[in-house]
């Protein structure tokens, strides 16, 4: 169960695996996410789905090398497995519940940003074999740092790059981008951002002034991601909300992205501990402050 | 040895001062010569009161006989006949309110210990390698059960006995549900103990499935019309955390104890060694008065925090067993009792510095026939503290309910049954434990695990 039967290096620290998973890949839809365990002592470490080939049990994952547990999951190969992969978790996405003719009918907008782009592919990709095409806005700090390119063209009308520093696509990160589509007189009637919680946040309040409802998926923090341990709880309109059941996705303009992002730090001084211990090794001697 | 027939006999326990730093079990339990002086003391009424208390029935007076004549082997075999899981249930049941709140010796003295006599029957027979009898015959029916905690490996252990096919589904890497995510090593180890239970469940025959979240893996009619299961019993148990909702909720250092505890017991992050972090506070308040904030506040205090329990009754009120109170005052945990919070303050950086309580008193009875807490006017204080962890119980996930047609719902959640059989409104699907009562005990979902095994039995028998 659970192995891994291909492994591709998107970029720099940025993995795809398709794993083996035949009740996940069976259910899942556009929008949701799964929770795998590198090993048997390993976090719970939630992902989007980026895409699954139900005939053949697979489900494709996209990860970047962030801390510990995800250094452990790029280690694996092909042959070897996962010790759990669970899902699919989360709502669908709704654009999936709407009627096909309504949807041809609406102008989406999909913006991406860095890993974000792989569960945007996976809408993308179910609207485009639906009939549906939309646009979408790939944004990243850097050109090495885009992923997926030839797949995300193959899937949309239009895909516009938008880097940071310029080194392709529009010079500027997505606002930017959007803004430059906008005043060349593009128009959107809905509008889909997945990426880091801060580029969320600044499109969000762009979408809000450009007047484009917009939905956005929030990658929180999780222990179980079944609907258990509260961990996920964020606040959407002023409301508790569990990203784990009552989302991944919630309507952009209510999301609290600043208390997100202040919750989203919690353990990030553990967690950068644990790193530096599996970078050193042996000579690891308990970080700043316990120097011999 | 000699013993007072009026007293139990004692219990050795790892002093407090030592366990308070520590994982490892707080009771010893009892050895040979303790537990059959103990069991010495069981009247073995005509009539006992206490298999009434028992909401398994075990046979205790036969199970107490047998270890009198130290037939551990026996006893094994009488309490095998009522209970899946004795070595938990010695641990974690509680007594004092059940089998042994009926014993004929508390009205004069106090009563026989019978959970640690269970638990001394459950340890020896598994140090002796006693399992359960896998069942002979088989029907060839095939039984699903959503949820590898109490209700679950209770309700499946009864129905492989009978002969059925049944498979077990769980959300969550491991089996075993509150009994490894929720109760801590120090109150119930989980590889020498609940491992052990569930392995002795598999030797039935059972199987279990792991990272199988039904409603989303798949569905529950799914199962019945394309996986070929006859009936099925839903035992998914508690579900999201309940909050206050008071400012300051949102803060870092904000808990669930549903969260604490799973980080520490699944993941185990009360070892230095796991990977996954969890917070060393210097000083902790848990709000709640049950098991769960015994077992959070424990835990804390064990990861060096100084432990404070805030709750809005008084002590009389604690709804945690008296057993987990003691232990918990012992090891130097705080009560402030009477007492509620109303807000949650935060430092320039979002952490938890402290909480805002009132002063209560008790009114007149409510619903629940418990004293009405009522605030104290002008008696505002604050405790200082760096995190918080919220006890407050569950309200039931509503992921089954929400992607299985015809399943009814009361309007706290939980799901209908029909007392007796425990069939829901959906035909052929029953449940039990806390997705059907809300937040209560292990073995009222055992023994909600068992009605269910006996009312689908009956239902398939048709």
């Amino acid at each position: 169960m659970f192995s891994i039967v291909k492994k591709e290096l998107l970029g720099p620290n940025v993995y795809l695996m398709d794993i083996v998973a035949p009740r996940v890949a069976a259910k899942a839809m556009p929008g949701q996410f799964l929770i795998v365990r590198a090993d048997e002592a390993g976090e719970r470490i939630p992902l989007t789905v980026c895409d699954y080939d139900r005939e053949k049990g697979l489900v494709t994952i996209v990860f970047q090398t962030v801390g510990a547990d995800t250094n452990r999951m790029a280690k694996l190969e092909v042959g070897d497995h996962f010790a759990d992969v669970v899902g699919p978790l989360g709502n669908p996405s709704d654009l999936v519940d709407l009627p096909i003719e309504e949807l041809k009918k609406k102008k989406i907008l999909f913006i991406a940003g860095g890993v974000g782009t792989a569960p945007v592919y996976n809408q993308l990709k179910w609207l485009w074999e639906n009939g549906v095409g939309v646009d979408c806005i790939q944004g990243a700090r850097t050109k090495d740092l885009l992923i997926l390119e030839d797949e995300m063209k193959a899937v949309t009308d239009n895909l516009y790059f938008a880097t940071d520093d310029g080194s392709y696509g529009i010079h500027g990160n997505v606002c930017v981008a959007l803004q430059q589509l906008w005043d060349e007189g593009k128009r959107y009637d809905h509008c889909v951002v997945i990426g880091p919680m801060i580029m969320m946040k600044f499109a969000c309040q762009l979408t809000e002034k450009l007047g484009i409802p917009t939905v956005v998926s929030m990658n929180t923090i999780m222990v179980d991601g079944t609907g258990m341990c509260g961990a996920c709880r964020l606040l959407v309109g002023g409301e508790v909300k569990f990203a784990c059941v009552d989302g991944p996705e919630f309507d952009g303009w209510k999301v609290d992205f600043d208390q997100a992002m202040l919750r989203s730090r919690l353990y990030k001084t553990e967690e950068g501990r644990l790193l530096l211990k599996q970078q050193e090794g042996d000579t690891h001697e308990g970080g700043c402050g316990n120097c011999k | 040895m000699a013993i007072d027939m009026m007293k139990k006999v004692p219990v050795r326990e790892q002093a407090p001062e030592v366990r308070a730093r520590n994982f490892e079990e707080v009771c010893l339990g009892y050895n040979k010569e303790e537990a059959e002086a103990e069991a010495s003391r069981c009247l073995n009424c005509k009539n006992p009161f206490c298999v009434q208390g028992c909401p398994v029935s075990i046979n205790i007076p036969g199970f107490i006989q047998k270890v009198k004549e130290s037939d551990v082997a026996g006893a094994y075999e009488v309490i095998s006949e009522s209970s899946a899981l004795p070595a938990v249930c010695g641990r974690v049941c509680p007594q004092e309110k059940q089998c042994e709140a009926k014993c004929v010796r508390g009205i004069k003295g106090e009563a026989v210990s019978i959970g640690k006599l269970e638990r001394y029957v459950a340890d020896t027979a598994k140090e002796m390698g006693i399992k359960p009898a896998a069942p002979a015959v088989k029907n060839g029916k095939k039984v699903a059960v959503i949820g590898a905690g109490p209700a679950g490996l209770t309700c499946a252990g009864d129905l492989a006995r009978l002969g059925y096919d049944v498979t077990i589904f769980e959300a969550l890497h491991k089996a075993g549900g509150v009994l490894v995510y929720g109760i801590p090593e120090f109150r119930l180890p989980k590889e020498r103990v609940v491992a052990k239970e569930i392995e002795n469940v598999k030797t039935l025959g059972v199987k279990i499935e792991t990272d199988v979240v039904i409603g989303r893996s798949v569905t529950i009619d799914e199962l019945m019309e394309k996986e070929g299961f006859s009936a099925v019993f839903i035992g998914s148990g508690a579900g999201l955390p309940k909050f206050m909702h008071i400012p300051g909720e949102q803060a870092l250092g904000v808990f669930s104890a549903n969260e604490y505890l799973t980080r520490s017991n699944l993941m185990g992050a009360f070892d230095e060694e796991s990977r996954t972090p969890i917070m060393r506070a210097k000083k902790a308040v848990i709000v709640g008065g049950g098991n769960v904030a015994m077992d959070a506040a424990r835990t804390a205090l064990r990861l060096g925090a100084e432990t404070h329990v805030v709750y809005r009754r008084s002590e009389e009120e604690l709804p945690a067993r008296v057993e987990e109170v003691h232990h918990a005052k012992e090891e130097g945990i705080i009560f402030d009792l009477l007492t509620n919070p109303v807000r949650i303050t935060q430092d320039e950086n979002g952490w938890v510095n402290g909480i805002d309580c009132i002063r209560m008193e008790l009114g007149e009875p409510d619903a629940s026939g418990r004293r009405r807490p009522v605030e104290v006017p002008g008696s505002e204080f604050h405790i200082e503290c760096d995190c918080v962890i919220m006890s407050l119980g569950t309200s039931p996930n509503p992921l089954i309910a929400h992607t299985t047609p015809n399943l009814e719902i009361n309007k706290h959640g939980g799901i209908i049954v029909t007392e007796g059989t425990e069939m829901t409104t959906k035909e052929g699907v029953f449940a039990g434990g806390d997705a059907v009562t809300g937040a209560a005990t292990v073995i009222l979902a055992m023994g909600a695990g068992k009605a269910a095994a006996k009312g689908i039995d009956e239902y398939l028998s048709r």
